[in-house]
């Protein structure tokens, strides 16, 4: 498959190896979108990669990034409004953001249907949480299907988006990191024939759109009725189906839980009397019918799910109004609600469960003995230089702020810059808060270029308006780098093509900052004394550290170049090293190799020849010698 | 043929590991067997430990590999040859590692000691399998070992059923122009 963009468009059926994000977008095509938002965040991004193979010109919805995910969803939602079916993604703590707005869709009559895809992350793999969204679900009264493989994202996209549309409301799609990221042959449905342009179908005059006072309790009615008819509607019910020929014994799953499951019912004892499976597409609103039967011919049913115990609550609550004797067994601990049901996990609950199922011991890893490998700045990261800089100017004691983005990785040793995070744009105001009892300590906090414009704004209002004594530091790398460098409003550019460029001085500016500097992060000395002046200085100030992203600067500049590539690469001149181990230690390159007796050497293979080390270097043994082809 | 083979691939984010898994998977495909698998994505792949699973065979159904249960573990560095080969190989099973060195930041900071040949051998020992060594020095790319690796791994049978033709036509899918010759001559 070299041209994504052309397989995401054949006309006939056709079978592809691809991920689960990959194969939603070949799920939008058919299922007739035409407008799809979105801010990224792991795992979702992917989506739009695929998105952007398709030719722009090719393309039948219009895609955009928004600014940040309660935007992405507003967008979504005006655009159905307006009678055009519309999906928008996001990451599983995306929803929080979103969520002023998310909760009131069910209350609203959307024309055109609205699939809103979550990206939730059990276990926590690139999120600062592992919050289960499926509680959003219950709360605001909106369906919700949950895909365990690529093959069932692609299926359930094109359900979510029929019941939105027939239903004229929001669907919610629970995809899990596992299944965004798991590839496999998906079989793709033939291309309908063209899709009818929708009329314009916003219409204030015959419809209620504002929820206040008394006018919400018709609206509410509503949503709750046409979630109970969801809840009939034969096409969602036929997301559920049950494995197995009348065991004694169930397991009523979900999502990838179930493929996990069906692993470990691959090692049972022969003999052992294996659980049938009720595998549960439609999560919310729970299949009473469905899970009734289930349980009526069973005598023990195990309720298998990741996280919260969302399915049991409620399933149990269902048995006891239903007087049935089957024995539900839910969670057991705190163990049981964190992490992935990966399938040793799915199988040291089964056996806790059914111990006669295996008869074997589960294989276990060896004791770990090489050192662990956390994510770190790239080679030439002006992160580094800036964090390296500002820490020279701080004294114990002070405290500094992270945010997320790249930087957030500033925490690690040996920078540890960057105390506490709570969520993206929260560095001023959480530095705010402690600055009012500071004592003498200092306040610095960090933000990310694409954090500014998502949700950075409010808290600097906050710090100008409320007069907080706090240094914000900006490191404007210009690009959303840790989620796949996409555009953001300062980058002159949207997914669409050239856009106004946003400046975050001005922004600054416009918000009210009168002390502003910058500097590039690479210049670490002029850095070092400007934190030092600005921190002496009263009020609410803001340095902005800039250097262009090296990772995405390199490969663009590599992508350019060619076979004709060339790097002028550091290299410890052994003559003139003292050994002080600056550059290893503490500026910390990861190129920078340790070898026997102190000495230190630059890995051919990972410096990018920045050459932003060499000022680090005491003794000036840090030499750049001629250009050469790697 | 065999209806559960399990591969367990280990990196550093940067090294390919992404392009290493789709290529057997494409592979696997291409030798008309059932695949799946899945890649680490997002924060992790700057700079940290990144893994890829690969699935073979109509008996997998996660698209995760379990905890010592990886018939073949694949690592493009040596202190991830370690780990990897430590958490994931089964009794009996094969490690096949590339040698390169990116130190972790514990080993650059001297707190811990860098991992040497020995400790991937002793892994292999433990587990009764054997270590299948790629020199990191005979690639002429540092961007071409993941394809060096594959290359190891089908000349030598590791993956039944898999052959150089298998991942020549993997490669042939997913590349093209002058990247995909030298890629190529890889797989000779």
């Amino acid at each position: 498959m070299k041209d994504l963009g052309e397989t995401l468009l054949r006309k006939e059926p056709f079978s592809e190896i691809v991920i689960g994000n990959t194969a939603i977008v070949r799920a939008l095509v058919e299922s007739g979108l035409r407008s799809v938002t979105a801010y990224p965040g792991s795992p979702t991004p992917e989506i739009a990669d695929a998105i952007a193979a398709i030719p722009a010109d090719r393309r039948p919805f219009r895609f955009e990034f928004s600014v940040n995910e309660k935007v992405a969803l507003e967008v979504a939602f005006g655009s159905a409004l307006a009678g055009r079916p519309s999906a928008v993604f996001f990451k599983s703590v995306g929803l929080n953001v979103a969520a002023d707005s998310f909760v009131q869709l069910p209350l609203l009559d959307i024309p055109g249907g609205l699939v809103v895809i979550l990206g939730d992350d059990p276990g926590a793999n690139s999120s600062q949480n592992e919050q289960d969204n499926r509680h959003y679900a219950r709360m605001s009264y909106m369906p919700l299907l949950e895909p365990a493989s690529a093959q069932e994202a692609y299926d359930m996209f094109k359900t979510a988006a029929r019941l939105a549309a027939r239903h004229r409301t929001a669907v919610i799609l629970r995809l899990t990191t596992h299944v965004c990221h798991a590839k496999e042959k998906v079989d793709f449905e033939a291309l309908p024939p063209a899709f009818p342009r929708p009329a314009w179908a916003f219409d204030p005059e015959r419809e209620n759109y504002i929820p206040l006072a008394a006018t919400v309790f018709p609206l509410k009615r509503r949503a709750l009725e046409r979630l109970a008819a969801i809840g009939r509607d034969p096409e969602a019910l036929g997301t559920n189906f049950v494995e197995g020929s009348g065991s004694r014994r169930g397991v009523i799953t979900a999502g990838t839980a179930w493929l996990s499951l069906r692993d470990a019912l691959e090692e049972t004892k022969p003999g052992s009397e294996r659980p049938d499976v009720l595998k549960l597409g439609l999560v919310h609103p729970l299949p009473r019918d469905a899970v009734l039967a289930f349980l009526r011919a069973r005598e023990e049913v195990k309720v298998l799910e990741e996280l919260d115990p969302v399915l049991e609550t409620e399933i149990k609550a269902l048995a006891y109004d239903e007087g049935l004797s089957t024995r539900i067994l839910g969670k057991r601990g705190v163990e049981d609600l964190m992490g992935e049901c990966v399938p040793a996990k799915v199988r040291d609950i089964l056996s806790g469960t059914w111990p006669d199922l295996f008869d074997a011991p589960r294989p276990a890893p060896l004791p770990a003995s090489a050192a662990p490998r956390p994510p770190q700045m790239c080679p030439g990261c002006g992160h580094r230089s800036a964090f390296y800089a500002i820490k020279r100017a701080l004294s114990p004691g002070d405290v500094t702020v992270a945010d997320i983005g790249c930087h957030t990785l500033g925490y690690l040793p040996p920078y540890r810059m960057g105390g506490v995070l709570l969520s993206m744009g929260h560095s001023t105001s959480t530095a705010s808060g402690l600055s009012i009892f500071r004592e003498g300590r200092r306040v610095v906090c960090f933000l990310g270029d694409s954090t500014f414009f998502h949700a950075g704004m409010p808290g600097i209002v906050n710090a100008v308006y409320n007069g907080h004594e706090v240094l914000l530091v900006v490191m404007e790398n210009g690009t959303t780098a840790m989620t796949g460098h996409q555009d953001h409003p300062g980058t002159g550019r949207s997914f669409n093509g050239p856009a106004p460029k946003l400046s975050v001085r001005a922004a600054l500016e416009g918000l009210g900052v009168k002390n502003i500097r910058e500097v590039d992060a690479y210049r670490q000395a002029e850095l070092t004394a400007l934190v030092r002046e600005a921190l002496a200085e009263p009020g609410f100030k803001v340095i902005i550290a800039r250097h262009p992203c090296m990772l995405k600067l390199t490969r663009e500049a590599r992508r350019r170049a060619g076979a004709a590539w060339k790097v002028r690469q550091v290299r410890v001149d052994p003559d003139t090293c003292v050994k002080n181990h600056e550059c290893i230690e503490r500026f910390a390159c990861p190129s920078f190799q340790a070898r026997e007796g102190g000495a230190v050497e630059v890995s051919r293979d990972l410096c990018i020849g920045d050459g932003s080390c060499r000022q680090t270097c005491p003794a000036g043994a840090l030499v750049q010698d001629k250009e050469e082809g790697r | 043929m065999t209806d559960r083979f399990d591969i367990y691939i280990a990196g550093v984010g940067g090294q390919g590991i992404g392009l290493l898994s789709e290529a057997l998977i494409r592979a696997a495909d291409a030798a008309g067997l059932t695949a799946r698998g899945c890649d680490t994505h997002g924060l992790a792949q700057r700079g940290g430990s990144v893994a890829s699973h690969v699935r073979i065979g109509s008996r997998c159904h996660s698209a995760l590999v379990s905890e010592g249960s990886a018939d073949l573990v694949v690592a493009l560095e040596i202190h991830e040859a370690v780990s990897a080969g430590r958490a994931y190989l089964k009794e009996g099973g094969t490690l096949v590692w590339c040698d390169a060195s990116w130190q972790p930041l514990a080993v650059r900071l001297g707190t811990e000691r860098p991992a040497e040949v020995s400790d991937v051998e002793e892994v292999a020992a433990l587990r009764r399998g054997r270590a299948v060594r790629v020199p990191a020095d005979a690639v002429p790319d540092p961007r071409m070992q993941n394809t060096a690796v594959l290359a190891a791994i089908c000349r030598e049978g590791l993956v039944p059923g898999l052959g150089l033709e298998h991942a020549r036509t993997a490669l042939t899918d997913l590349m093209s122009g002058p990247a995909l010759e030298a890629n190529l001559r890889l797989l000779a």
